[in-house]
Order: C-alpha cells, then structure tokens, then sequence
C-alpha cells in the first residue's frame, strides 16, 4: 500500500534562506502527522508544499504515489487545505463563496447545503463573509476544505478563533474522527499531540523528533519554542 | 571561472580588433557622404547598436522562454543580462540616431520614420523590465514574471515593427530611406564590419555581466559558508538575479 | 470552459455588488471627455482628432479595470483557492479577460452616447455601425493585453504603477490600428455648403485597419495563452 504522504530530501529556499533542509517522512493512509516547531520554522511551507502551491527546490514529495510538482494535477481534488487565510471572498456570502468552490470542483450543490449544515453556517449562509465573526469566517473556511471530500486534510491551525462548541462541531469534518489522513499544526502542541500518530518537529529546518506522540517529553516541545 | 561563461578571452580580444578595424574603416576608409558630411559617419555606429539591441531584446525573450521551459537559473541571468546590455545599446543608439537625424534631416526626432518611433516603442516597454523585477520580492517570482515578461517583450519587438511601418505609410508619404539599402560597396563594408563589432561587443559585455553576477553569488555563498548564515548581511533588494 | 464561467459568474457578482470597477471607469471617461474639450479648446472634433480623443480616453479606462481585475484574488485569497482545485489554469485567463471585455463593453454602452453629445462629430450616427466593430475589436486587445499585465503587476509592490507602464507601450499597436481606422469613419468631405456626409465606400479605408486589429488580437491571445499558466505558479 502506498503512503498517503512520502518525503525524501525535502528542501524549500526562501531567496537564500533555506526554510526546509532535506526533510525525509512517511505518512500511512488514514493517520495524523503534527507538526511542530515555533513561527517561522517552515510548518506553514511545508503545508503549501503538500498542497502543491509551493513546489520543492530540491528531493522528492510524492502524494498518493504521484511525485509532485509533476503529478499535482492528478492529487490536487483529493487535497483539502485548511491555511491561514480563509480563501473566501469577502463580498460573497457563504453559501456563494462555497457554490463558487463546488464548480470548481465538479461538487454538487446539495454537498455545499450538506457542509454549511454540517459546520452550522446553513442559517448565517446568506450574510456577506465580511459582516461574519472570525470564528464563522473559521467555520466556512472548515466547510471549504472539505466541501470535495478530500482523502488528506492539511489544517494549519485548525481550531484557531474557535470556541469549544464550534471545535466540537468540526471535529467529525477535519477531526480524527474523520478518518483521512491528516497534517496538522497547532498553536498548542500539547493538545495536538492528543489526537495525532505522528509527530514531526522542525528546527533549522531540519526534523528535530520523528515518531510516536509518546515518545517526546513535554521538555522537548518547550525547547522547540524557546 | 564559471561554467557558464566560456571563451571570454578570445572573444575580447576578437571584439577589440573588429572594432578596430571598423573604425580605422568609419574613418578612414569610408567616402565621406556628399550631403550630409563627417556627420554622416555616425550612421556606423547607431545603425549597428538599433540593430543589435533589437536583437538583444529578441535574445532577451528567446533566454526566457528557456527558463520557463528548464526552470534553470542560468537561463534567468542570461535573460536579464541580455535585456540590460540591450536597453543600454538601444539608449546609445536613439541618441546617436537624433544626432544623425538632426544632422541629415534638420530634426532631433522626425514621427514620420517607422523604424524610429518603433524603436522608441520598445525602449519604453522594455524601460519597465527593471522596475519589475525590481518590485517583486521573491527571487524564484521575480525570475518568473521577468521570464513571462521577456517573451511577451521579445515577441512584441517585431509585431510592433510592422504596425507602426503600415500606419507610418498610411499617414506620412514616405521620405526618409533609414537603411540604406543600396549603398556603395565600400560604406556597406564599413557598415558590416562595424554591425559584426557591435554584436561581438554585445555577447562580450553580456558575458561580463554574467561572469560579474555569478561570481559575486560565489563569493556570498562562501562568506556564507564560512561566517554563518547570522553573520552575513541579507541580500538588499535586488532587480537582478541572484 | 464550465471553470471559466464560474470565475465569470464570481466576478460579475462581486461587481455588481460593489460596483467597484465600471461606473470608475465611466465615470472617469465621461471626465477625460470634458477635459478634453477644455485641453483643446474644441467644441466638435471630426476625423483623427475624434478618433484620438475617443481612443485615449478608452485606453486610460481600460488601464483602470485592470489595476482592479486580480486584486480580490490576490488579497482574498482566490489564487490558493483556485489553484487547489483540479482545473485547467487557462479558465481564469479565459474568465478575467471576459470580464474586462464586459466591463468595457457596459462602459462604451455611456461613453459612445457621450461622445456623441460632447465631442459632437459630423455625420457620426452614420460612422456608428462601423465604429462598433471597432470597438468590439479594440476591446479584446485591451482585454487581452490588460488580463497578461495585470496578472503580472498584481504579484508586484508596486502594482498601480507598474501595470499602466507595462500596459501602454504593449496597447500602442491595437491603439494606432484603432485610432486610424475609426479616424477614416469619422472623416467626412464636404458634398454641399454646410452638407456633410460620411466616408463611405466599396472600398472601405477603414477596412485594412480592422485586419490589423484582428491580427493584433489573435496574435496577443495565443501570446497570452501560451505564457499566463505560469503567472499562477509559485
């Protein structure tokens, strides 16, 4: 069985700042990976990278077996990126800004009603993105990533600007739960490394740790932060 | 020496003796024209560097192309270094060309000659390729954008020609003869000579741009191998490739 | 082809929504009209005059679309979002360029009356029919053109300056073309005292300047096709 995720030498440049030195990993499909290391570290490159936004200066990124950026027309529908920005329009409501992803993915119009419902949006559907609070922005955004039923989910801080409800009512979209496979990072590595089986940790753009949640101490994660 | 820049040596050297040569020709050799003088003698020099620029430009497009095509930096620095060598002929060129023109026709500029007000066109496209580059932060975007730039640029020269040709014709009865098609043996030598100096000068300097640019990269890649990445000042930025 | 028609449909709610783009670009040629009025002077401007009037103010509207047509994309996040989708990249140059031809085809739907009541050209009802094919022409050079540098300049700092520097010197061919042949409509001779008429004719003159604007539209099209996918690459 092919890995969903498949690294080897992974290096990314930033003009003349490396931001990823040779970064080698597998991803079974169907498990999490977290990925740790503090602002700048490249968590957020290495997610544009998996998404095919970003293509690898230099090693190989396969996803699904396809070698990317070659391949990343044939990986790019099963992909879902949750990242900073929402990528919704602000001057479309909700449910616009979500048929206008549907085209684009060849999706249906009653998935959009399914997902809306889905991440409790159905009734604010209608209001303009911009009059929206962050943690629905957040929640449209969650209902975005998913609206294709993509087979790996790359959440860069998912459950930012979310209260504990809303975090509850998202988990069985982007959650464990879920069952794809997942990349995730977080703002609070503790409570990440609680719902995940891989855990990377980056530092000078290197893997720090590489392995079971188990096996990093609450010491280590500190020292990737200071 | 770098691996991209090769026969530097004897390509000086060939560029030195055909400019020689050329101008021992301009000058020496060349009748001087009945009614336009000495000053006629210019029309060796601008005609060659319009020419030549033109095909900078069109070198410049081509070098782009190959970098979308390969994604190698080198073709980048090819690209810009042939743009810039080009914009700084074609500068050269216009000016020496409104020296001809006031000397063989009475006017610093006259819109009635195509080749001129083409020419002018594509200065002033071409003029924007810096500030492009130059907005854009990211080198690997940077490259890209001037790459797309540069074949849009490159396939615009010769388009461009033939519209400002037709509507020159279409208002203006035709005077002016730029070209020369017909010229006396001995000026046609002395022309080709100095057109075979020109482009020789073109690759030369071209080349010395790209040994220049390359080799200061080398030199901030073993600063930073021996200071440390910290102790190295970032780059400030930059129109040109890295 | 069914991507490019849902950016179209996108863009053209958000347009009609804001109103962001088109009555900018109306208003601002209704403007460069009387401005031109008091720049030359003129209370009715015939032949190459008109046409040049007419054809500058076009262009320096069409200028102010294209500073706009990729802004949402790049600041809302619609080039991630398209980019993540599994469609061809040659449905946002497709579906921009249809934008930027509507939006200058709903301005001349007010700037051609406009003239007409400013600029107030002899025998210009006459030269209308013909004018319009020019303006349709003219409009995909303009569209064409604008979408490439746009999608160049919006990447850039320095965006609202760099797209109109690249964007004019690239526009003078399809400017020339347009310019002299709308100038042959609006020409008129003399038949009579006071009677005008306008130039008419098997041989038309302005016919081989609308080949030339077609030729310059093919030609920038498979130019832009060729070369926008890479715009969208990071």
């Amino acid at each position: 069985m092919t890995a969903a995720i498949e690294l080897d030498g992974l290096v990314r440049n930033f003009g003349e700042r490396t931001v990823l030195s040779g970064l080698s990993l597998s991803v079974p499909a169907g498990t999490s990976l977290a990925v740790l290391g503090r602002n700048g570290a490249g968590k957020s490159t290495l997610l544009r990278i998996l998404a095919t936004l970003l293509r690898p200066h230099a090693g190989r990124v396969a996803i699904f077996g396809r070698d990317l950026p070659a391949d990343g027309w044939a990986v790019r529908g099963r992909i879902g990126l949750l990242s900073h920005e929402p990528l919704l329009y602000r001057e479309l409501s909700g449910r616009e800004n979500l048929t206008y992803h549907a085209r684009l993915h060849g999706v249906g119009a009653d998935r959009v009603e399914e997902v809306l419902a889905a991440v409790g949006m159905a009734r604010r559907g209608d209001d303009p993105v911009r009059s929206c609070s962050r943690g629905m922005v957040q929640r449209l955004a969650v209902a975005r990533a998913v609206l294709h039923r993509p087979e790996l989910l790359l959440l860069d801080e998912p459950k930012s600007n979310l209260d504990p409800a809303a975090s509850d009512l998202i988990e069985p979209l982007i959650g464990r739960s879920s069952g794809v496979t997942r990349v995730l990072t977080s703002h609070d590595p503790e409570a990440a490394l609680a719902e995940v089986d891989l855990v990377l940790a980056i530092a000078q753009g290197r893997a720090a740790y590489l392995g079971p949640p188990s096996g990093i101490d609450s010491e280590t994660i500190r020292g990737l932060y200071r | 020496m770098s691996p991209h820049v090769k026969h530097l040596r004897p390509l000086t050297i060939a560029t030195l003796i055909t400019f020689v040569a050329g101008l021992s020709l301009t000058f020496f050799y060349a009748p001087i024209e009945l009614n336009e003088g000495f000053v006629q003698k210019i029309f060796y020099i601008h005609v060659p560097l319009a020419i030549v620029s033109l095909c900078g430009y069109v070198l410049g497009g081509i070098f782009g192309l190959m970098y979308l095509r390969t994604g190698k930096r080198v073709w980048d620095m090819r690209s810009y270094c042939a743009i810039h060598m080009a914009l700084i002929f074609s500068i050269g060129g216009i000016v020496a060309g409104s020296i001809w023109a006031k000397a063989a026709w009475g006017h610093w500029w006259v819109w009635s000659e195509p080749t001129l007000v083409s020419y002018l066109i594509v200065i002033l496209l071409f003029c924007t390729y810096q500030p492009l580059r130059f907005s854009i932060e990211d080198p690997e975007r940077q490259a890209t954008y001037a790459a797309v730039f540069a074949v849009v640029g490159g396939a615009f020269v010769p388009l461009n020609f033939i519209v400002v040709r037709l509507s020159v014709q279409y208002l203006h009865p035709r005077v002016f003869n730029l070209e020369g098609g017909n010229l006396p043996g001995s000026m046609a030598l002395t022309f080709y000579v100095m057109l075979l100096a020109v482009a020789l000068l073109f690759a030369t300097l071209m080349k010395y741009e790209m040994l220049a640019k390359e080799t200061r990269g080398q030199t901030r890649r073993l600063r930073r191998r021996l200071l440390g990445d910290e102790n190295v000042a970032p780059i400030g930025r930059s129109a040109a490739p890295l | 082809m069914r991507v490019a028609w849902a950016i179209l449909r996108k863009d053209l709610t958000v347009e009609l929504r804001t109103l962001e783009t088109v009555p900018a670009m109306a208003i601002f040629t209704v403007a460069t009209f009387v401005i031109f009025h008091f720049g030359l002077q003129r209370d009715s401007l015939s032949g190459q005059l008109a046409a040049g009037v007419f054809a500058v103010s076009l262009l320096f509207a069409a200028v102010l679309g294209t500073n706009r047509l990729f802004v949402a994309e790049r600041e809302q996040g619609g080039f991630d979002g398209f980019l993540l989708a599994p469609v061809d990249r040659t449905a946002m140059f497709l579906a921009k360029s249809a934008a930027l031809f509507l939006y200058l085809t709903v301005l001349e739907i007010i700037a051609v009356p406009a003239f007409g009541l400013f600029a107030a050209p002899p025998g210009y009802g006459g030269a209308l029919g013909g004018l319009i094919v020019f303006l349709l022409l003219v409009n995909l050079a303009f569209a064409i053109l604008g979408t490439l540098v746009s999608a160049i300049a919006v990447h850039t700092r320095a965006r609202d300056l760099i797209g109109p520097i690249i964007g004019l010197p690239l526009q003078i061919p399809a400017l020339i073309s347009f310019a002299i042949g709308t100038g042959k409509l609006l020409a008129v001779h003399t038949v009579g005292p006071g009677e005008v008429l306008p130039v008419h004719g098997a041989h038309h003159p302005a016919g081989e300047w609308l080949l030339v604007l077609a030729l310059y539209d093919v030609f920038t099209a498979l130019l832009a096709y060729a070369v926008f996918d890479f715009l969208l690459e990071e």
